[in-house]
């Protein structure tokens, strides 16, 4: 179980993050703390920055403002160096699993291992095929990324994700686009691999199955800004109360979103909007 | 007042062709500014890539990737082989054709192979050679960084802790520049054998092609011609190496399409560029006779 005691310290902390791209502000005051061994699941609509969040906390992008730090240590400010030393210790599987396509799936999950680890060749074979049984995939091993299907790239994406046994995990969309009894099993490996390897884990995700089946803790993302964190159970419990029980409006949006219903604040944000204006404009 | 389009504040009220001038002022500053800012990227790559040979090369433990340079040979060069003898074969067997009407005025038919031999291994074999590199093998660089770049492979690899320009550039930069050299060896003496072919054919004797020859090409014209053949390599790489790496993810494959094309017109501008820089210093030298 997760470590939420006063004297642990976060091993991952988010402080008044600010983003934009262009005129576009995409985070706009993020503050997140992650405890060590729980599994933190970041929601959100679409584009609202879910994945530019964990750019940031993965240090491949730098905020405008705002600090991140990762097992205490600052990483905005690192040099490459001292930030690959960083990356060594956590995974992180890509919304699209982005594989290196001119390389088969075994070679794939190798990578981290060849050039991180003075492993010999053959504890490296072996260990391949304890990643890739992991996610159903050790007869591809000889695949090239091009003759898998979307699922299972993201499946081996994960694989190469654990090769080096991360202490945090990272995953965007881990089960968009997977049917379900897959889906079912990446959410049980998450879990597994949280709770009995001790990692922490970051999933973004808009299944709210899988996110209510794996979370600890959750957190809603909108227009920038963290609108609500809270334990599952929170999120379940306004998930469940009818909406005339809730007064705040934010809540009411969440309860949408958590619910997936099409009426409520969030569709009537959109027919607020400008739109005929701008259709006039034309 | 507004911004005019190149992000300069116009200082005055312009009219007719004045505004003109002034636009085209702005425009070209604009470019200028560009042009400086990428070669300055451009020699940030070429930096950190010699720091990751060197890393390579004596730093135990780092692995320079002998598998990935091997492959990249094989990618960049073998494959060309044919085109370069082909190409070289028919220049060679053209431009004694051309010379000889004139040369026959004179009396002096036989010294088409002494023009042909200079032309070859000073001038033409790794000139064309690096013609066809950057088409062949600098658009295909391009083309599949910029590739990666969108499939969010490089951000993989930078998420592995791998960095990018160890990992990709340096094996296809020292690929590019090997193989251009030993191309040019091809190219050369692909290109005397063309020249005599022709030779043979306008009566010309062998045996005397075969001293003019030797004679032409001493061992500073070759030497020079693989020296350029180095450089020239070491620009088509990393043009389509730099070219490759900038295409930006949201992009897609316009992007990288474009990278493709600017490698090849790029990469030529830059050859005949540094073709006209070592002519210069060559002969300001007295390196040729
Ligand atoms: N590199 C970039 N340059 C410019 N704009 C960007 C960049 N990356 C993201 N954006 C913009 O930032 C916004 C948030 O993008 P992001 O990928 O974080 O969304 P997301 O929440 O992950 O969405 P999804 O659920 O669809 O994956 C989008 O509007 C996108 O257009
Ligand atoms: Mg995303």
């Amino acid at each position: 179980m997760p470590d939420y005691t006063n004297t642990s310290e976060p091993v991952i902390q988010v402080r008044s993050v600010i983003k934009s791209f262009g005129d576009q502000r995409v985070l706009d005051g993020i503050d997140l703390d992650v405890m060590p061994g729980e599994i933190m699941v970041v929601m959100g609509g679409s584009g609202c920055g879910k994945s530019t969040l964990l750019r940031h906390m993965i240090g491949s992008i730098v905020p405008d403002s705002g600090s991140v730090k990762l097992f205490g240590r600052e990483i905005t400010t690192l040099s490459e160096q001292e930030m690959n030393e960083i990356r060594k210790k956590f995974g992180i599987l890509f919304q699209s699993g982005a594989l290196i396509n001119s390389l088969t799936v075994g070679e794939n999950v190798a990578l981290p291992l060849r050039e991180h680890t003075h492993l010999d060749e053959k504890t490296i074979e072996i260990m391949i095929k304890i990643k890739l049984e992991l996610v159903s995939l050790r007869i591809h091993a000889d695949k090239m990324p091009a003759q898998l299907s979307g699922g299972m790239k993201k499946r081996a994406g994960l694989a190469r994700a654990i090769a080096l046994d991360p202490q945090i995990l990272f995953y965007d969309e881990p089960s968009a686009g997977l049917d379900p009894v897959t889906s079912a099993q990446i959410d049980q490996l998450i879990i597994d691999l949280t709770r009995k390897l001790h990692v922490t884990s970051v999933v973004v995700t808009h299944e709210m199955d899988s996110a209510f089946s794996i979370a600890d803790r959750m957190c809603m993302l909108d227009k920038g800004k963290v609108l609500k964190i809270g334990m599952r159970q929170e999120f379940e419990t306004l998930r469940d109360t009818p909406a005339e029980n809730l007064t705040s409006d934010q809540d009411k949006l969440i309860r949408q979103f958590l619910r997936g219903d099409a009426d409520g604040p969030l569709s009537r944000r959109k027919a607020d909007s400008d739109y005929e204006e701008d259709l006039l404009r034309v | 007042m507004g911004k005019s389009r190149s992000g300069t504040d116009e200082p005055f009220e312009t009219s007719g062709y004045l505004h003109v001038l002034a636009l085209l002022g702005g425009t070209a500053m604009g470019i200028s500014r560009r042009v400086l800012a990428t070669l300055g990227s451009i020699s940030l790559l070429l930096s950190e890539t010699f720091g990751g040979i060197l890393c390579g090369v004596f730093v135990p433990g780092v692995r320079l990737g002998r598998e990935a340079l091997l492959t990249q040979m094989v990618r960049v060069g073998i494959k060309a082989i044919p085109i370069v003898i082909m190409i070289q074969l028919a220049i060679g067997m053209i431009l004694p054709l051309q010379m000889f009407p004139k040369l026959d005025e004179f009396g002096q038919a036989e010294q088409i192979a002494t023009i042909n031999g200079i032309a070859a291994f000073r001038e033409l074999g790794p000139l064309m050679t690096a013609v066809i590199l950057s088409g062949f093998a600098g658009a295909s660089i391009a083309a599949e960084l910029g590739t990666m770049v969108v499939a969010e492979e490089i951000e993989a690899l930078e998420a592995l802790a791998l960095n990018p320009v160890r990992f990709l550039v340096v094996p296809r930069l020292l690929a590019t520049i090997v193989m251009m050299v030993l191309l040019t060896v091809i190219a050369d003496v692909v290109m005397v054998l063309g020249g005599f072919l022709t030779s043979l054919r306008l009566g010309i004797d062998a045996d005397v092609f075969y001293l003019l020859s030797r004679e032409a090409v001493d061992l500073m014209g070759f030497g020079t011609g693989l020296i350029k053949a180095g450089v020239f390599g070491l620009l088509v790489g990393l043009i389509a190496c730099y070219l490759g790496l900038a295409v930006k993810p949201w992009q897609g494959s316009d992007g990288v399409g474009k990278a493709t094309t600017h490698t090849v017109v790029y990469s030529i501008v830059a050859i005949i560029g540094a073709d006209a820089i070592f002519t210069v210093i060559f002969y300001s030298y007295g390196l040729f006779k």
